[in-house]
Formats: C-alpha cells, sequence, structure tokens
C-alpha cells in the first residue's frame, strides 16, 4: 500500500512540474496556430510593413513594434540612472535608520499594480506634458516615463540586492587604503555586482516590453510611426489590449496573434538572457 | 588642483548626484501612492459596497459587482493555482533535486513565465477558451490567472522546501516512513510557513492583473456569479470606468484602484511579516 502510495505521489508531483513545461510549449503552439493564416498571407514582410488598415485588410506590424521599441528605450533611458542612484544610495549611503523603510518601500511600490500606474499617468502625468509640450498629452514621451516610473521600484530593488552582496571585508579593505565613497562604489561595489546590475536592467527592460496596462492609457493607439517623441503611437500590447476584443475578419485576428507571437517570443529571450547569463548567482525568492 | 582634491570633489559630485536620483524616484512614488489615497479615501463610501455598476450620473452607482467578481476570480484561480503550484515545487526539490536536468528545466521555465507579458497569456487563453466556448467567461479569466499563479507558488514553494535540513528527512527514514510521507508530515510541515508566504504573494500578483483579463473574463457592469458568463473584475472596471469621460466613473475607478491596492500591498506586508518570523525562529 505504501509503496503504491509512494508511486502514485511521485508520478502526480512528476507530471504538474512536467504540466508547467506543457503549458509554456502550448503557448508558443498556439500562438503559431492561431498566427498562421497571417503568415501564410504576410509572411515577414509584417514585420517591416508599416500600414495597419483593417478596414482594407492591411496588416503591417512595424508601427507596433517600433513604438514598442522606443517606449521601452525611453523608459530604459530614464529609469536605468535613477534605480542605479536609488541602489547606490540604499546600499552605500543612506544613513542605517533610513536603509529599512526606504528599501521596504520601493520594494512594496514593485507590488502596486500596473494599472494604478497608467492610472496615475492618464490623470497627473498627462496634463504635464499636454502644458509643457502642447498636442494632446498623450503619446511615446508619457508612455517612455509612466513606464520608467512603474519598472523603477523592481529594477531599484533588484539593483541594490545585487550591490548588497558585494563582501564588507572587500568595502573595508578600499577604504583602508583612503579610497572616498565614490572610489569605493566605482572599483569595488559596481566591479562586484556588475552582472546583478546588468541583469536587473535586462530583466526590467523585458518586463517593460511586455507591459499593457501601464501604457494603454496614456499611448494613444495611433498606427504611425511617431515623427516626433509627443506624438501618440502604439505599441504591441497596446494594440492587443484595444483591438482584441473588437477584431472581425480571419486575417485581422490572426494578425493580432501574429503581434501577440512576436511579443512572446521577444520578451521570453529577453528575460531568459537576462536569468542565464548574469542573474544565475543571484538566488532570489520572491522576485 | 591636487589628485586627491580631485577624487574628493568626484566623490561629493556623485553623492549629491545619487542622493538626488533617489530623491526623484522615490518622490515619484510617493506622488503616485498619495494620488492613489486621496483618491481613494474621497471616492469611497458605502454605496460603492451596496451598489452594482450603473449608467454615469446615477446616485446609487457603487462596486459590488466587480468586488464579488473579483473575489470569484481570484479566489477560484488560487483553489487550482495553489495546489498545483506546491505540488509541482515539492517535485522540484523533493524528487528532483539541484542537480536534476527535468527539475532545472522546471525551474528556468516557471522563472521565464514569471515575467512574461501577462497579455499573450490573455490570448493564449482567448484561443483555448474562449473561442471553442463562444463567449467570454469567467472560467476562462480563471484559467489565465491560474498560468499566471502557478509559476510564484511553484518557485517558492521549491525555495522554501530545500531549506528545511535533511537530517529531518534523514530521522524520518529512519523511523521507517515512506517518501510520501516524509514530505507531507515532516518537510512541507516544516517549511509550512515559507509556502504560505508564496501563497499570498501569487494571490498579490494576480490580483492586480487587467491584462489577462480583457478578452477572458471581460466585464460586466452587474452583478453575475455564473463563472460560464462574463464577470467583472476590480481591475478591467478599473480600467473602463478611468477611460470613461464621466467624472462619477472616474471617482468609482479611483475608488477601485484604491481598495485593490491595499489588498495587494496587505498581502505583501503579510508575507514579508511571515518571512521575518521564520527567520528568528
Amino acid at each position: 500500500m505504501n509503496r503504491f502510495l509512494d508511486r502514485f505521489f511521485h508520478l502526480s508531483t512528476l507530471s504538474i512540474a512536467l504540466l508547467t513545461l506543457l503549458v509554456t510549449g502550448a503557448i508558443f503552439g498556439v500562438l503559431l496556430e492561431q498566427a498562421k493564416p497571417a503568415m501564410d498571407a504576410l509572411g515577414l514582410n509584417f514585420l517591416i510593413d508599416t500600414k495597419w488598415a483593417p478596414n482594407l485588410e492591411k496588416f503591417g506590424a512595424l508601427p507596433a513594434i517600433a513604438g514598442s521599441i522606443m517606449s521601452t528605450a525611453l523608459a530604459m533611458l530614464i529609469a536605468v540612472p535613477l534605480a542605479i542612484g536609488i541602489a547606490i544610495y540604499l546600499s552605500e549611503i543612506s544613513p542605517q535608520k533610513l536603509k529599512t523603510p526606504v528599501g521596504v518601500s520601493v520594494e512594496l511600490l514593485a507590488a502596486i499594480p500596473s494599472v494604478v500606474y497608467g492610472m496615475w499617468g492618464l490623470f497627473y502625468f498627462v496634463p504635464i506634458i499636454r502644458d509643457l509640450f502642447g498636442g494632446l498629452g498623450i503619446g511615446l514621451l508619457t508612455a517612455g516615463i509612466v513606464l520608467a516610473i512603474m519598472i523603477l521600484p523592481f529594477m531599484a530593488a533588484v539593483t541594490r540586492d545585487a550591490m548588497n552582496t558585494t563582501p564588507d571585508i572587500l568595502k573595508e579593505s578600499a577604504y583602508a587604503l583612503g579610497g572616498t565613497k565614490w572610489d569605493v562604489i566605482k572599483d569595488v561595489v559596481i566591479p562586484y555586482a556588475k552582472a546583478g546590475i546588468i541583469g536587473a536592467a535586462i530583466l526590467a527592460l523585458g518586463r517593460a516590453i511586455g507591459e499593457t496596462m501601464a501604457v494603454t492609457f496614456v499611448m494613444g493607439n495611433v498606427h504611425k510611426i511617431p515623427s516626433s517623441i509627443t506624438d501618440p503611437a502604439t505599441s504591441i500590447p497596446v494594440t492587443l489590449a484595444n483591438e482584441f476584443t473588437e477584431a472581425d475578419g480571419e486575417l485581422y485576428f490572426s494578425s493580432l496573434f501574429y503581434l501577440a507571437l512576436v511579443l512572446f517570443v521577444i520578451s521570453f529571450i529577453i528575460i531568459a538572457f537576462a536569468k542565464y547569463a548574469f542573474l544565475k548567482r543571484t538566488k532570489r525568492v520572491n522576485v | 588642483m591636487t589628485h586627491t582634491e580631485k577624487r574628493i570633489l568626484m566623490n561629493k559630485i556623485i553623492m549629491v548626484l545619487s542622493t538626488l536620483s533617489a530623491a526623484v524616484g522615490i518622490s515619484f512614488l510617493l506622488w503616485i501612492l498619495s494620488v492613489l489615497v486621496i483618491n481613494g479615501i474621497e471616492a469611497i463610501n458605502w454605496n460603492i459596497f451596496i451598489y452594482e455598476g450603473a449608467p454615469p450620473g446615477y446616485e446609487e452607482s457603487g462596486l459590488k459587482h466587480a468586488l464579488i467578481g473579483q473575489l470569484l476570480l481570484v479566489g477560484v484561480a488560487t483553489l487550482i493555482g495553489v495546489p498545483l503550484g506546491i505540488l509541482g515545487g515539492t517535485y522540484l526539490s523533493e524528487y528532483g533535486g539541484l542537480k536534476s536536468k527535468l527539475a532545472n528545466t522546471v525551474r528556468d521555465i516557471s522563472d521565464i513565465m514569471m515575467s512574461a507579458p501577462s497579455i499573450v497569456i490573455g490570448a493564449f487563453v482567448y484561443a483555448i477558451v474562449v473561442a471553442p466556448m463562444g463567449n467570454f467567461s469567467g472560467w476562462a479569466g480563471i484559467v489565465a490567472l491560474s498560468i499566471i499563479m502557478v509559476p510564484v507558488i511553484l518557485r517558492t514553494t521549491d525555495d522554501m522546501l530545500q531549506l528545511v535540513p535533511s537530517t529531518l528527512r534523514e530521522a524520518a527514514f529512519a523511523l521507517g516512513a515512506p517518501k510520501y510521507k516524509v514530505i507531507l508530515q515532516i518537510v512541507i510541515r516544516g517549511a509550512k510557513t515559507g509556502i504560505l508566504t508564496g501563497v499570498l504573494l501569487g494571490i498579490a500578483r494576480v490580483s492586480g492583473e487587467t491584462a489577462p483579463l480583457l478578452f477572458t473574463s471581460f466585464n460586466d457592469n452587474f452583478l453575475n456569479t455564473d463563472l460560464s458568463q462574463p464577470i467583472a473584475s476590480l481591475t478591467v472596471t478599473m480600467f473602463n470606468y478611468a477611460t470613461s469621460p464621466y467624472e462619477d466613473w472616474q471617482q468609482l475607478g479611483w475608488a477601485a484602484a484604491f481598495i485593490l491596492s491595499m489588498f495587494i500591498l496587505g498581502l505583501n506586508i503579510m508575507g514579508r511579516l511571515l518571512l521575518i518570523k521564520r527567520k528568528r525562529t
């Protein structure tokens, strides 16, 4: 009886572990299958075609892909220096008393749902951009900034964790040689934590590129490659969120699945790269 | 200027820049938090818990439908996701171990799926559940949330079980206990606080998900508890109300944002406190 129960327990846990692999494979497979009609009809031209006009049965993904890349690049440009600044502050500069409260609030902010960031962006940030730059206030710039603010807590927390792994004895040796704080940071802490810092940035990039709700509010869903940074634009997730429930026609639908597949493949590769090229050593429980 | 003076000056510049960037980042985050709290508290009143959705302009308009819908979606997804996650994590730690290729592949894939774009999971569930069934449904939303929840719980369980000292297992084996009993009665019991933390974090994670619900559970402006039909959630309601041009709907959107964020922050704080408690004992 025990032997039977043992086998049964072993096999059932095994099959559940395998289920996770199966689901991931199924996501690839199903997206591929659903995207097939669009792939057959449009081929790889889909990726470089700039015209997205569902009423004319014309589907080109370049505006969405370009919008994704530009908004994410903008977000990274803003968030990376700020995140590294916060991480340096938390791990090396902040008075001991502030370390835990500030650190914990940064981590908790990473847990606030992205839809809330999007809402804040729409009601509080869009008017500011509108007053400063004119136009609608909705567009690439706003999306990039809101996205940056959204990934900031996560990136700062992971970067700080990486910096905190630097052994004190290394830092103390550098101080003993007469190094200033900055000397210690640039010659000891950053080299030591380099892999973790780069990994945190790339992981945040992977999350930002697939982020939907923070940008759907403020991007505009206009299928045109923006000529200025304040123009409305679209991105892959924004297109999916806005058009999925409205799509009629097989080709339209299939094109959206094609977009989803492109997004899944891109973010899968970025996240995998961040995890395995850089974050192998840092083991964390709740990222 | 001597070399030393230069270094000291450089040090000062960097210290100021870094403190400044921390101040900028943190004030942005405080801004969001205060907007959330001020608008949320202003918008919250008893009507929210009593009334269902109503057309804009109605006094008797609330979020009852979304609150109940949200609890149903997250609740059932938890009932599905937690056992799957814990059992899968148990395999990784107790049968697979750190050297097994299979276990490590499952770990790698789960790690990636934790950060994968959730809207893609929505599209996947649309194709396998919504399209064959012919309509949006609560079940579709639940499937999407479960897919997101399992990797979180699986990986935390795996990590937490590995922290249980192997001497405990050996002692139980020495008493003649079969492996499944050792796992269920010794290992999982020893790691229960840690596993609970994982469960709380998993629930917190899916509670804030909006994108995968947009085209699975869709939305409903009235109370519905039939999971084979479209069903309201706080997140999708928040999205629809906030993007509407009506001020009273926007107010309800803030109320939903506040309630949801407090719930999620509460779960995160509870998870953290549990972890601290575990470290002390």
